[in-house]
């Protein structure tokens, strides 16, 4: 038993398609990735529970809201009562399909996110998406 | 030299192709955010349409004052206790809608917990009030 056990060669993990795993995974994450296109404002986000998934991020047009009224739309700070115009523009270039994601910090009035909300209904960009961290993890 | 002769043809080293697709894999894996946006999804009544009549049986009305504090039909409420009391006005009343009425200084963080109540409560029906002194 002990020799023809010696005989045998050794059994080793076949290496030769690692390769190719390795760039069918780089492939998809190749394909998933969307780099993060805008630096944002400082903000503290409020958290909540019942937060769902944006659909898709290429019709995202991020707005950022400070607690002391800085406002800017897709990194371009603006006036509270010029957005409008960047948002028609975005809408625009959306054809219409557009999502507001509102990353306002939780110690925000709402009269800032009030006036924010009017000048969104000004152009007719209604689709609006409070951006929170979900309740209880610690995930971003 | 007779060695030499010996020799298949030359090939393009591909030992090394694995380690570059690792860091190109790990740049990638570094760089992904997987799905950032995520948030409570509402949409805004189109511009115009200030005044609708609503009978008033079919309004709930959540009035959010400076500190935080909620009123849910004229009774002070706990934020936590407003899903289970909209679920059971929706049980009641299927075409409840819920008002919410922040004040112009209320915080936001105040504003998204309470709709965020009203999402767990599986709420349809949500209007957002100009904020009111």
């Amino acid at each position: 038993m002990k020799l023809e056990r010696k005989t045998r060669s050794k059994v080793e993990i076949p290496t030769a398609s690692m390769p190719d795993i390795i760039f069918m995974l780089l492939i998809f994450f190749m394909v998933t990735t969307v780099m993060r296109e805008y630096d944002g404002l400082d903000v503290l986000l409020p958290r909540a529970q019942e937060i769902q998934k944006l659909e898709s991020k290429r019709e995202i047009t991020h707005v950022w809201a400070r607690k002391d009224g800085v406002v800017s739309i897709n990194d371009h700070v603006v006036p509270v009562k010029k957005m409008r115009q960047l948002f028609y523009a975005e809408l625009v270039k959306k054809k219409g399909k557009m999502t507001v994601s509102m990353e306002a910090d939780k110690d925000a009035p709402m009269k800032l996110i009030s006036d924010i909300h009017t000048e969104m209904r000004e152009v007719n960009a209604l689709r609006l998406s409070y951006a929170t961290l979900r309740k209880g993890g610690n995930n971003q | 030299m007779i060695i030499k002769e010996r020799r298949g043809p030359q090939e393009i080293p591909s030992s090394s192709m694995a380690d570059i697709a690792f860091l190109l894999l790990i740049f990638f894996l570094l760089t992904t955010t997987m799905s950032m946006d995520k948030g409570i999804n509402i949409v805004l009544p189109p511009p115009g349409q200030e005044e609708i009549e609503i009978p008033k049986e079919n309004i709930t009305n959540i009035l959010i004052n400076q500190a935080g504090k909620v009123l849910l039909d004229n009774k002070p409420f706990k934020i936590r206790d407003i899903a289970g009391f909209a679920e059971r006005a929706i049980a009641r009343n299927k075409n409840m809608i819920f008002s919410v009425q922040p004040h112009p200084k209320t915080k936001y963080d105040v504003y998204v917990q309470v709709l965020d109540q009203l999402k767990m409560a599986k709420a349809k029906k949500i209007s957002i009030a100009n904020p009111t002194e």
